[in-house]
């Protein structure tokens, strides 16, 4: 058993911590308060390639594994949430159902210019009646000749307002259900019948966009279906797994950064007489954020591992989800009190990194979904 | 086009560095390391050079443990196209002297086909080669940020023989690549030299904005050669080398003192005033 990085790991690390220190960071603040990561920044983070770098190098990417990836994303969250939920939400969910299940044709047409940056996808799953009962989409897609017709709304569609590129689950057949009778497609931004609603108004990650997806009679070109008709459902429950374990990288390094500030301050603020990490209740919240973070590690890295060895991680996905959002939660929380009032000011990144860690309990499935998953492969195992 | 780039691997500069116990060295526990800034200006230098030209080999060298590999393939995936390590137990604690000679020697020996053979020059035989020497340009960083020393880029030059141009803040290479004109930076104002190749150069902040290599370039840098040379290999005896040849002794490190806190005036700015010009001249003639 080797817990160490490789060394093409560990200079992937520091040459993502260069960057997010010089090049991220400082933009936090403004990311959050524009509501939007500046499309100047997303080319740079292309340049560099982390708009694609668990697609293999045969389409651009940089081959890294989800390994590489989570090490990035990691560091991406310690400068910007909003940021890495944006390379997220493009990388391993919008690129990666193409990666995953697309047809080689597919592959070569869409996943280079992903991989590089200069297009952004975004998985559109969730709509108004379909949100944990992800199955009850009522998006169709209709044959017509060699085409699709699709039709319907797409919720809360995270990169919504910027991507390039929409995978788009819509039902086939209503009534076969998920199993066979949804289908994932490659939907362009520029087909006629799309059209995107307003920026969303959130309560954090707020410089990621979050938009509605409409589809008009929207007519698809038989190609752009990845894999097979009808097996859309379970593309999408594949690609949410890795979308799960990158949510817990993102977590970590937030969680860190939380950690990182919280130290310096207890150490630095005086209050009857001396730092206040001399204070047994101060201490003991620093060292229960430490174990948190330790656990979060530990499970993102061993899953990451898991997933590039090509083992079975969907209950281990759900696991990592659920103990890392609310494990930042935790973070998060003591974060703020250990600043004081100075936590629940808008000058310190504190109560950016609050509002921040509320919606990885809720996206990428809900927690008492992941509750869910988890327990149905124990009652299916009879062990752990 | 050679040109050479001699870099070290130095704490990160935003790490909190701490002496070991014993005081003999920085602790290295949970310490990040870095390619010294002043280097990575050097680096980028070479590397935007031969982009210019379209052509040339750029050979990243170091002297340090093992650990200073990493900082070579960083120069690989910045752009570097081979390295070259010096390394070996017996080179601990060797000073700025003994490590000019080692690099000397390495520089001086050419590009070697040890490990895989160099890729081929596009802009025809360079001046190096037509001399039968082994580069054009060597490339330093002014300094190194752990010791300050300021002392390595300059002995080299010496022992290759070569003129040199200290903290360069600009450089341009001649159209027929034969002279460089740099742009100095001394106390009095900026120097602008002009001089024949071959030549060594230290670079000074401001001379360029090293890039960040790309991801896939980090991946692939170990396909590109690193040779690794103990100071046998390069001709010298245990005793030539490390603690025992250095002429510069570290006695011992300690942090620099703690600032004392600093006093805020509370009060309406015509007593604040009042009160820091007290302060100030009971501060011990400040005023």
């Amino acid at each position: 058993m080797d817990f160490t990085f490789t060394e093409e790991q560990v200079m992937l690390r520091d040459l993502v911590r260069k960057f997010v220190d010089h090049e991220v960071r400082p933009l936090a603040e403004s990311i959050d308060r524009e509501k939007k990561v500046p499309p100047e920044l997303i080319k740079k983070i292309g340049a560099l390639g982390l708009m694609g770098l668990p697609i293999p190098e045969q389409y651009g990417g940089a081959g890294v594994g989800e390994m590489g990836y989570c090490i990035a994303v990691e560091e991406v969250s310690r400068g910007c949430s909003s940021t890495a939920i944006t390379i997220g939400a493009h990388t391993s969910i919008g690129s990666m159902s193409i990666c995953l299940d697309g047809s080689e044709e597919l592959k070569q047409k869409y996943l280079p210019s992903l991989a590089r940056g200069e297009k952004i996808a975004a998985y559109c799953l969730t709509e108004a009646g379909a949100g944990s009962d992800a199955a009850a989409i009522e998006t169709t897609a209709k044959p017509e000749g060699d085409d699709w017709i699709l039709s319907g709304t797409k919720l809360f569609i995270t990169n919504g307002g910027i991507a390039d590129v929409y995978v788009v689950f819509a039902a086939n057949d209503r009534y076969l259900g998920p199993r066979g009778g949804i289908t994932a497609f490659v939907v362009e931004r520029s087909f006629a019948g799309v059209e995107i609603g307003p920026e969303e108004e959130k309560m954090g990650i707020r410089g990621s966009s979050t938009a509605e997806v409409h589809l008009e009679q929207v007519r698809v070109p038989g190609e752009n279906v990845i894999g097979n008709v009808g097996n859309g459902f379970y593309t999408a429950m594949k690609v949410l797994d890795i979308g799960r374990l990158g949510l817990g990288a993102g977590a970590i390094g937030l969680s860190r950064e939380v950690l990182d500030l919280s130290i310096a301050h207890a150490k630095q603020r005086v209050q009857f007489g001396q730092p206040i990490i001399e204070r047994g209740m101060v201490q003991a919240m620093l060292a229960e954020m430490a174990a948190d973070i330790y656990a979060m590690e530990g499970m993102v890295y061993r899953t990451a591992w898991m997933a590039d060895q090509g083992m079975k991680f969907g209950c281990e996905a759900a696991i990592v989800k659920m103990f890392c959002s609310e494990a930042l939660g935790r973070v998060a929380d003591k974060g703020v009190q250990i600043h004081g009032g100075m936590g629940y000011m808008q000058e310190l990144p504190l109560e950016r990194a609050y509002r921040d860690a509320r919606i990885n309990r809720i996206f990428e499935g809900t927690n008492e979904i992941q509750r869910i998953v988890i327990a149905r492969a124990l009652a299916k195992k009879g062990s752990y | 086009m050679e040109l050479v780039v001699c870099l070290k691997q130095v704490p990160d500069t935003a790490a909190d560095i701490t002496p070991l116990p014993d005081r003999s060295a920085v602790d290295p526990a949970g310490l990040s390391w870095i390619i010294n800034p002043y280097d990575e200006y050097a680096l980028e230098e070479a590397i935007r050079i031969k982009e210019r030209l379209g052509g040339g080999t750029v050979t990243a060298v170091t002297v340090g443990p093992e650990r200073a590999a990493t900082a070579l393939r960083t120069a690989l995936a910045m752009g570097a196209d081979r390295a070259v390590h010096i390394t070996g137990p017996e080179l601990e604690g060797s000073d700025p002297a003994v490590t000019a000679r080692l690099l000397a020697k390495a520089v001086s020996r050419g590009p070697s086909t040890r490990s895989g053979s160099p890729p081929p020059s596009l802009t025809g035989p360079s001046r190096a080669e037509s001399r039968g020497g082994a580069f054009d340009l060597v490339l330093c960083g002014k300094m190194a940020v752990d010791d300050y020393h300021a002392q390595v880029g300059i002995l080299l030059a010496q022992h290759l023989g070569l003129p040199h141009l200290s903290c360069v803040v600009k450089l341009d290479l001649s159209p027929d690549a034969r002279t460089i004109t740099a742009h100095c930076e001394t106390d009095r104002g900026t120097e602008v030299v002009e001089c024949d190749l071959p030549a060594l150069v230290t670079a000074e902040k401001g001379l360029n904005e090293p890039r960040y290599p790309a991801v896939v370039a980090v991946m692939r840098a170990k396909q590109k050669p690193l040779e690794t040379l103990t100071a046998a290999d390069l001709g010298f005896s245990a005793d030539q080398v490390g603690a025992a040849a250095s002429r510069l002794r570290t006695l011992g490190l300690q942090s620099p003192p703690k600032r004392g806190g600093c006093t805020m005036i509370e009060a309406e700015p015509a007593d604040a005033a009042r009160e820091l010009l007290r302060l100030l001249r009971e501060a011990g003639g400040v005023v």
